[in-house]
């Protein structure tokens, strides 16, 4: 590696790296190429994380990057750097459950459950700037603020897809918990 | 793949010199189109130069008025800015109609713009493609061209731009920001890019190493009466067949000011220069409306798949003119 005050480099076509996943920190040594949902797959043993169309259009691999949704196969793990990552993983686990997770076992959300990691990682992420007021493009207006239903949430979650068709469920699930998280934030 | 190295710039002065000096080397930001790519074999850098955190990211008052968009911009805060969705609603709609939540979060506003066409022949290293080989050929004349250009194509290529953003960029005559090996520059977004002619591989007038920094939206005094309308194959995340960015003012009845961009029908974003020539000084009605259509698509050359987006794109105006002027769209849409 060299520095010369203005670049960092390799010359080579791997670099050591840090990647910050689910608040621990790993210090590997990674081909360019590997993507940052192979590295989670296949380096950290971080299966959760689906790949299902390894393009970016089913958003099997999503996860959070400081808190954005993103999709894990089109980002190269040496561009992950620095980068806090949650994957669903770090969400919830059996012991305790995010409340999408529970909400999409209350409602029989998914069927072969392949694209469930993806679809509560990018629905975590979705609330998030639905809350801030981002527009959508099924929103009436620009101006705000959001009130999620189901059109919204469709719109919204059109970056996942579900082969098995659960959408149905899916939007109640996340629905649910958007219902949930207001009614809390109005008691206070 | 093929093996490639990664370097991350301190400043674009630096990352322009390596790109600069070096042949196989890409500028790389959010990396949706690229990576793509270099997973396809369609693209193959031997190194990529790292310019996502060099990049201005914020959006702020240009000096004459108007907004300057830092080129490291997510598409997603570009789409959620106060100012954007106020003041420059179609740009806002564009962006929104434009990938997924998860990608918007990912692309730059520099690399939505310089991301490549999804013409099937293009993405697929195993056929021909004069803008991917050049000298190929292009299958799409004779095969799938559903979806291709309708307007400004060449016998060497029909591949369409997939831009949403661009389109509304079009119509708000933004500036784009460059820096290069000589310094910086500014260029009208129509001069940015370039009809494929016999060239199809040659998609704008960037030369190697120039990095596209900032976007600038000049004042337009009616871009807050503007709108951007897609249609595509499904509700949601899919290219268009068809878009329409659409500005409007109208006093008396009559049109004092038009903007109209046409998306997914040409090569580049196509603004209807010959439209909005037509309609000023007019009257704001469907018709009108319909008659400045015609006399842009006037030009149209469609292929025999592709013929039914004269038709649509048409309507598509109309309509959008129709709701910015206030008035019903009649039977045209």
């Amino acid at each position: 590696m060299w520095h010369d005050g203005r670049v960092t480099t390799t010359d080579q076509t791997s670099s050591v790296l840090t990647l910050r996943v689910n608040g621990g920190a790993h210090r590997l040594r990674l081909d360019h190429r590997t993507t940052l949902l192979d590295a989670l797959r296949e380096h950290l043993g971080l299966t959760g994380t689906k790949k299902g169309c390894d393009h970016g259009q089913c958003g099997a691999c999503t996860v959070l990057m400081g808190g954005r949704r993103v999709n894990s196969c089109l980002l190269l793990a040496v561009m992950a750097q620095g980068a806090e990552i949650t994957t669903i993983e770090g969400l919830g686990g059996p012991e305790e459950l995010h409340p999408l997770q529970a909400a999409f076992v209350e409602r029989d959300a998914l069927q072969c459950g392949y694209c469930t990691p993806g679809q509560i990682c990018s629905a975590a992420a979705m609330l998030g700037e639905a809350a801030a007021g981002w527009p959508s493009a099924a929103s009436a207006g620009l101006d705000g603020p959001v009130t999620l239903d189901a059109a919204e949430v469709r719109e919204r979650m059109s970056g996942n897809l579900c082969r098995c068709g659960a959408y149905v469920n899916i939007v109640a699930a996340i629905l649910d918990v958007s219902r949930e998280a207001a009614s809390q934030e109005e008691a206070r | 793949m093929k093996p490639f190295g990664y370097v991350t710039a301190q400043d674009p002065a630096a990352a322009i010199a390596l790109v600069t000096g070096q042949p196989g080397a890409a500028f790389l930001a959010g990396g949706t189109n690229l990576v793509d790519l270099m997973k396809l074999g369609v693209a193959a850098p031997d190194l990529l130069v790292d310019v996502a955190g060099l990049l201005p990211d914020r959006i702020e008052p240009a000096s004459g008025g108007g907004l300057r968009i830092g080129a490291g911009v997510r598409n997603s805060d570009l789409a959620a800015d106060p100012r954007v969705r106020a003041e420059f609603p179609v740009l806002a709609q564009a962006v929104l109609a434009g990938a997924s939540g998860q990608l918007r979060n990912m692309a730059t506003v520099g690399g939505n713009l310089l991301q490549r066409t999804r013409c099937l022949y293009f993405q697929d290293v195993t056929k021909p493609c004069n803008k991917r080989v050049p000298g190929s050929g292009c299958p799409a004349r004779a095969g799938e061209h559903r979806n291709l250009a309708i307007l400004g194509g060449s016998p060497h290529c029909v591949a369409t731009h997939p831009s949403d953003m661009a389109v509304a960029l079009a119509a708000l005559d933004a500036v784009v920001h460059v820096e290069g090996s000589a310094g910086p520059r500014t260029v009208p977004l129509a001069g940015l890019y370039r009809l494929p002619g016999d060239e199809p591989d040659r998609e704008t007038t960037l030369e190697r190493g120039d990095l596209i920094t900032a976007v600038e939206l000049p004042v337009l005094s009616y871009a807050a009466h503007s709108v951007y309308r897609k249609v595509r194959d499904r509700a949601s995340y899919a290219f268009a067949v068809t878009s329409v960015a659409a500005a409007l003012d109208v006093a008396d009845g009559m049109v004092r000011g038009v903007r109209l961009a046409l998306g997914a029908v040409a090569p580049v974003p196509w603004r209807a220069r010959r439209a909005e020539q037509f309609l000023v000084g007019r009257p704001a009605t469907a018709e009108w409306f319909g008659r400045a259509a015609d006399a842009e698509l006037a030009a149209a050359a469609p292929l025999p798949d592709s013929a039914f987006k004269v038709t649509l794109v048409r309507n598509v105006a109309v309509r959008m003119l129709c709701r910015l002027a206030g008035i019903p769209a009649g039977g045209t849409a």
